[in-house]
Parts: structure tokens; C-alpha cells; sequence
């Protein structure tokens, strides 16, 4: 609580407890006034003069002016008719304490959010003179030397030049599992090292650190807004001033026509009905409602690891009936393995593996790498005369015996026959001295989650899934099939897939594209919502997605759109919840059978129900 | 060029009102004002002198909401 929330509670309570004391004052009716007018300055005195204020700079319909109108009103009804200045007074004094529970509730969101994605790092340790000196991270330059003690978050992004620990990275990717780093590991900043003391050489500036880099992001999330939201501000324009008017009419129409007629005209009844429209005509609970909704689903996601950069991404992603993958680094590991090893009659499987490791023992290709990891028995320096056939192997000698390995092509040209088999991703043919060895199948493994998150979808209103690869055909196929894709299209180049997603957006109403940011930025910025995986690290793909997941996932799709999902149903139950009991309470006090009272809960009790059914969102852990 | 500023307003229908007084401002592109994160931002108009422009948008938002307040 404030000290703005307290001088006002303060008032709140002074006033309440003068309103008990005047109950058991009975004198004359300009006196009663008078007394009554203490209580009501008291908490109300602001509201006036901002009212006031109001008026001077032409911008008279405001919520302020309208408490003023209503409240005032109310005194005059009670000075010419009644003799009741109670309802004045109370009008004036709910309404102050509605606004303060909002504002208290509105700072506690606020505050929950802003823990959720605090991971701004307040400190860097620097050694000096074998003592640790705290300085802030804006001052350490890129290439410094930093040390991250147990417990301490990561400040800025760099690589471990010495010391072990486990990183907990939930703060970035909502992974639970610690991340062990040693030597020689790059370490991304807003993580927090457990276990021991790491050595740190700085990278970047703290400015361009993954942890500023994601700060800002969230910090500009809430500047893209959503329909709703664009909806909400402009009825707020137009419903304010449509029930002054209304207000207006009522106060005077109905007892004039009375009057004409020749009936008593019962001016202050119609007054009396007229100033509880007024009260009503407060849109808070939907001008808070729906914006605080998805300021929550943008915090709950980022808890979950997930980055939204704007509510409306949130909106589309509810829709989302159109999946494109980007196949390798996103449905697969993006890493190449050894699947299937085949030797020929009278080789055995180390013999051809060995053979084949030797020849691609210098190669950075994905596939050597694979073949090198399958094979420790290798001795380098008995390898020479290293040869690459651009697009179709290497050949070497390996102590003195003439090796190759390769594709078909390679065999071909060697004049050595070779099997022909049909697997999915890549075939490698090994020969020893002329004499064929057998071949390798190399290809990508699936991650764990493809297949389910590709289920899931379907499940979550996705009618049409697409991969898109640069890979040829078969591997292409292969995986579509194993995950149950509907389409695939290879063979492309980036400026194929961006081309092709465009189509998908002609076809289909909302397309998502999701990639790990690699190659795929044009794709990621066409689609109608972008979704980077993995990036951590990566400016490119975190600059041009709509959506970030912070790891590799591919079930962190399904919980984002389902997240979209409960977020824009809150967002519906708040439209509906209070356009209708607001609507309601209109109809009730235009017909005579509402009160002030009603009106004030119309007003303030439906605005904190909004309130608390937006937080909801907060809440995406079982999602 | 677009640019944030850290915000003080009370009430979301508050907000909304800074951001269009904002948005009607001369050489301002467009505005976006988010009660939840309390930050304003602004797009400026092709050549326009962000400090000059920033007075008159505080000056018109101090017009539309008396106690809303942006911190330059």
C-alpha cells in the first residue's frame, strides 16, 4: 500500500465514521446539509476539484465529473424532496473505496507479473585484488572477467572460462531440470548457478544480453493491442457520453410529457433516476477487465517460458487453424545420427564403421559428425592424403589402404558396385581398396515431443498442419509420415517457404509458422504468427518472431495456443459480465426499481469481479 | 523512430484518454499507452524533434487527465 492509498483509506474511514455519528444527529434540514457536507468534502474533495479541472480543459465526461454531477444531485434531491442526505454521501464514499481496491489490485498484478519476468540481474561481481567487488552491469565492458557465485543470477552473457555448477534456466525457458555447465560452455545471462563458483569471460555488453534483450521485449509487449482491447477503449469513447446523454433525456423527457398531459410531472424522481445512470455510466470494469486479462496471459506465459510480444498475438493465436513447420531444429534435433548399419557379406560393423569414420575424420559436415561420434577407434595421424569430392564423399588413405566413402555417385565413379537400399535420410557407401564395405544410414532423429505436439494440436482446433524443408524428398516424406503431418513440402529454398506460407494465408484463416529461427526470419515475419524456437541467443529470430519459446519444445506450441485460448475466454466472460449486468442495472434504474446502491455495485462490485476473473490468466500452470 | 516512456495515471479509462491526446500531437505518428505496464510509447513523424514534440505531448496529455504524468 502506498502512501496515495493510505491518506485515501484514511479519508474513507474518517468519513464513514463522521456518517455514523450524524445517524443519531437530528436537527433542522440547512443544518443537517451542512453537517452532512463535512463527510462528504472529506472524501470526496478530489473527485471535485478534478471534475472541475475537467470542465476548464473541455473534457467534461470523465468518471469525476460524473461522481460530482451525481453526488451533487443527490444533495439537491435531498434538500428539495426528501430530507436524505445519505445516499449522497455513500454514493461518493463506495466509489472512492472502489477505486482503491482497484488500484490495489491493479498493483498487486502488477507486481506478480513484473516478479514473473524479473530476471534483471542487479550486480556483477568483478575480482579486484583477490577481493569480489559488486558493480553494475551496465559497467562491464564485453571480454571482462565476471564471477558468479552460488545462488547469484548470471548478469551477463558469456562463457565459462573456469568452475562447475548447474544452471537453473526457469526463469528464461520455464525448464525445471538444471543445466550443467562447465568449462568452455557459453552461459546465457539470467540464468542462476546453483551448485558452484563460475568463472565468466563477458561476451556482450549487458545492453545487448539475452536478459535486456528479453526485459525490453516484455516491456513493450503490452504496446501491440488485441481487438478487444481496441474495442474496449472505443466503447468506453462512446458509452460514457451515450448515458449522460441518456441521463439527460431521462431527467427531463418523461416529466415533461407527464406534465403535458396534465399528470403531476414528479420531477425529482425522474432527477433521482437520472443521476443512478450516471453512476452507472463508469465503464472501469470493462476497460480494466480486458486489457488486465491479457497483461496476465502475457505474464503466465512468460512463466511457462513462452514470450508473447503482443496481446494480439495472443488474440491470433486463439485462432490459429493453420500449422507450418520448419522441419530440422524444430520437428527434429537438427542433429544427425547413425541409424542403420549395414556391412557387406564378410565385413563386420566395426570394420565398416571404422572405415568410414577415418575418411570423414577432418569433415564438419553434420553426417561426418555423426559418423565420427559413432566410432572412437580411429587413429588420426594414420590418416593421409585426404581427398573431398565436392557432392559426393572423400577418400583417404588410412595406414596406407585406400578408403572411400560417399553417396552412390561416388561408388559409381569408383566403378564399385553398391547396394541400393530405400531409407530415409542419407545413405553413406564405404569402400576399402576397391572392395565395397556395405553403407551407413545417417539420418536426423525426431525429438521426443514432435509427435504428441503434433496430436495435440489437432486437438486444440488445428485442421491443417504443413512442413516445409529444405531437405530432399525422402527424408522429407519420412518424417511427415512419422509425425502424421498432412502436407509437406520440400526441396525449398527460404524464399520458397515464405512464398508458400503466403499461400496458406490465402487459404486458411489464421496461419502460425513455427522455426527455429535459423534462415526462417522472412518465413517467421510472413506468417500471420511467428513462433522461434529455441532462441536463446539468437537477435535475428527474437527481432522477427511474434512468439518466442525459450527452448526447443515443440509442446510449448500446443500450451501457447492453449494459453490464447483461456485468455480469450476470460476476455469474453469479462465483455459479457459487464456489459450485461451494466445493461441491466440501466434498464432497472430507468424503470425506478434501481437505487444508488444498485448502481454503485453496478459500477465497483463488477469491476472487481473483472478484476479478479482477469488474474485467472496468471494461472497456466496445468494447462 | 519509436520510443518509451515510463507513465503515472490512475485509472485505465485515464490512460486511454493520455494516449489519444497523445496520438493527436504533432509529430506523432502513433501512440500506444498501456495502463498495466504504465509505459507510453510513441512513434515519431519522419524528422521530428523528439524532445519538443515529448513537451507538447505531456502538455496535451496534463490537458486530457489532470494527474496523469509522463516522465521524461
Amino acid at each position: 500500500m502506498t502512501k496515495k492509498h493510505k491518506k485515501i483509506l484514511v479519508r474513507i474511514i474518517a468519513a464513514a465514521l463522521m456518517m455514523v455519528v450524524l445517524a443519531f444527529v437530528d436537527t433542522h434540514l440547512w443544518l443537517r446539509f451542512a453537517l452532512y457536507l463535512l463527510p462528504y468534502l472529506t472524501v470526496g474533495y478530489d473527485i471535485l476539484i478534478k471534475a472541475a479541472k475537467g470542465i476548464y480543459n473541455r473534457q467534461p465526461t470523465d468518471e469525476c465529473f460524473l461522481m460530482a454531477v451525481a453526488t451533487v444531485g443527490a444533495f439537491a434531491v435531498g434538500l428539495m424532496q426528501s430530507g436524505d442526505f445519505n445516499e449522497a454521501v455513500f454514493v461518493m464514499l463506495f466509489y472512492q473505496t472502489g477505486e482503491l481496491f482497484q488500484s490495489l489490485a491493479v498493483n498487486k498484478s502488477r507486481r506478480s507479473i513484473g516478479a514473473l519476468v524479473d530476471i534483471r540481474p542487479d550486480y556483477a561481481n568483478i575480482e579486484c585484488d583477490g577481493k569480489l567487488e559488486r558493480v553494475d552491469p551496465y559497467d562491464v565492458p564485453a571480454g571482462s572477467e565476471i564471477v558468479v557465485q552460488p545462488g547469484e543470477k548470471i548478469p551477463i552473457d558469456g562463457t565459462v572460462i573456469s568452475g562447475i555448477s548447474a544452471l537453473d534456466t526457469s526463469a528464461l525457458t520455464g525448464e525445471s531440470l538444471p543445466r550443467d555447465v562447465q568449462t568452455g560452455d557459453s552461459v546465457t545471462s539470467g540464468c542462476i548457478s546453483l551448485t558452484g563458483v563460475l568463472h565468466v569471460r563477458t561476451e556482450r555488453e549487458f545492453c545487448d544480453s539475452t536478459v535486456s534483450r528479453i526485459l525490453e521485449l516484455a516491456e513493450s509487449a503490452a504496446a501491440v493491442k488485441s481487438n478487444p482491447e481496441r474495442f474496449v477503449a472505443k466503447f468506453a469513447r462512446i458509452y460514457t457520453p451515450a448515458v449522460c446523454i441518456g441521463a439527460l433525456a431521462l431527467a427531463v423527457l418523461p416529466p415533461a410529457v407527464r406534465a403535458v398531459m396534465g399528470m403531476d410531472g414528479l420531477w425529482l424522481d425522474w432527477l433521482y433516476r437520472a443521476l443512478t445512470f450516471l453512476v452507472i455510466s463508469c465503464p472501469c470494469a470493462l476497460v480494466i477487465g480486458i486489457p488486465l486479462t491479457f497483461f496476465a496471459g502475457i505474464g503466465g506465459s512468460s512463466r511457462a517460458g513462452i514470450l508473447v510480444k503482443g496481446s494480439s498475438y495472443l488474440e491470433l493465436l486463439s485462432r490459429a487453424r493453420c500449422v507450418a513447420f520448419d522441419k530440422t531444429g524444430t520437428l527434429t534435433r537438427g542433429e544427425f545420427s547413425v541409424q542403420g548399419v549395414f556391412p557387406a557379406e564378410g565385413v563386420s560393423r566395426e570394420e565398416l564403421l571404422q572405415a568410414a569414420a577415418a575418411c570423414e575424420c577432418s569433415s564438419s559436415h553434420p553426417i561426418a559428425k555423426a559418423l565420427i561420434k559413432a566410432c572412437d577407434t580411429v587413429d588420426r595421424r594414420l590418416v593421409t592424403d585426404i581427398e573431398e569430392l565436392g557432392g559426393m564423399g572423400i577418400t583417404a588413405l588410412y595406414n596406407g589402404v585406400r578408403l572411400a566413402s560417399g553417396n552412390a555417385k561416388l561408388m559409381a565413379r569408383l566403378g564399385i558396385s553398391a547396394d541400393n537400399a530405400d531409407l530415409p535420410g542419407a545413405l553413406v557407401h564405404v569402400a576399402r581398396d576397391r572392395a565395397y564395405l556395405g553403407y551407413i544410414a545417417v539420418s536426423d532423429t525426431l525429438k521426443d515431443t514432435a509427435a504428441p505436439a503434433v496430436q495435440a494440436l489437432k486437438k486444440v482446433g488445428v485442421t491443417r498442419t504443413v512442413m516445409l524443408t529444405g531437405d530432399r524428398g525422402q527424408a522429407a516424406q519420412a518424417v511427415a509420415e512419422a509425425l502424421m503431418i498432412d502436407e509437406v513440402h520440400h526441396s525449398l529454398l527460404p524464399e520458397d517457404k515464405a512464398r508458400l506460407v503466403s499461400d496458406l494465408k490465402s487459404a486458411n484463416n489464421t496461419v502460425l509458422f513455427a522455426g527455429d529461427g535459423i534462415n526462417d526470419a522472412p518465413v517467421l515475419a510472413t506468417a500471420h504468427i511467428g513462433i522461434a524456437m529455441g532462441a536463446l541467443g539468437s537477435d535475428a529470430a527474437i527481432e522477427a518472431a511474434d512468439v518466442v519459446i525459450m527452448d526447443d519444445d515443440p509442446l510449448k506450441i500446443v500450451k501457447a495456443v492453449r494459453i490464447s485460448k483461456k485468455v480469450m475466454n476470460i476476455v469474453r466472460q469479462n465483455i459479457v459480465f459487464a456489459l450485461g449486468i451494466k445493461g441491466g442495472c440501466l434498464a432497472l434504474s430507468a424503470l425506478g426499481l434501481a437505487g444508488m446502491p444498485l448502481a454503485v455495485f453496478a459500477d465497483v462490485g463488477v469491476m472487481v469481479i473483472a478484476v479478479l476473473n482477469a488474474l485467472r490468466a496468471l494461472n497456466v500452470n496445468r494447462i | 523512430m519509436k520510443k518509451s516512456y515510463k507513465i503515472e495515471v490512475d485509472c485505465p479509462n485515464c490512460a486511454n484518454k493520455m494516449e489519444r491526446a497523445a496520438a493527436a500531437t504533432e509529430g506523432v505518428l502513433s501512440a500506444s499507452v498501456s495502463f498495466m505496464t504504465l509505459r507510453m510509447t510513441v512513434e515519431f513523424a519522419e524528422g521530428a524533434d523528439e524532445k519538443s514534440v515529448m513537451a507538447q505531448v505531456a502538455k496535451n496529455c496534463k490537458k486530457a487527465v489532470s494527474d496523469g504524468e509522463i516522465i521524461l
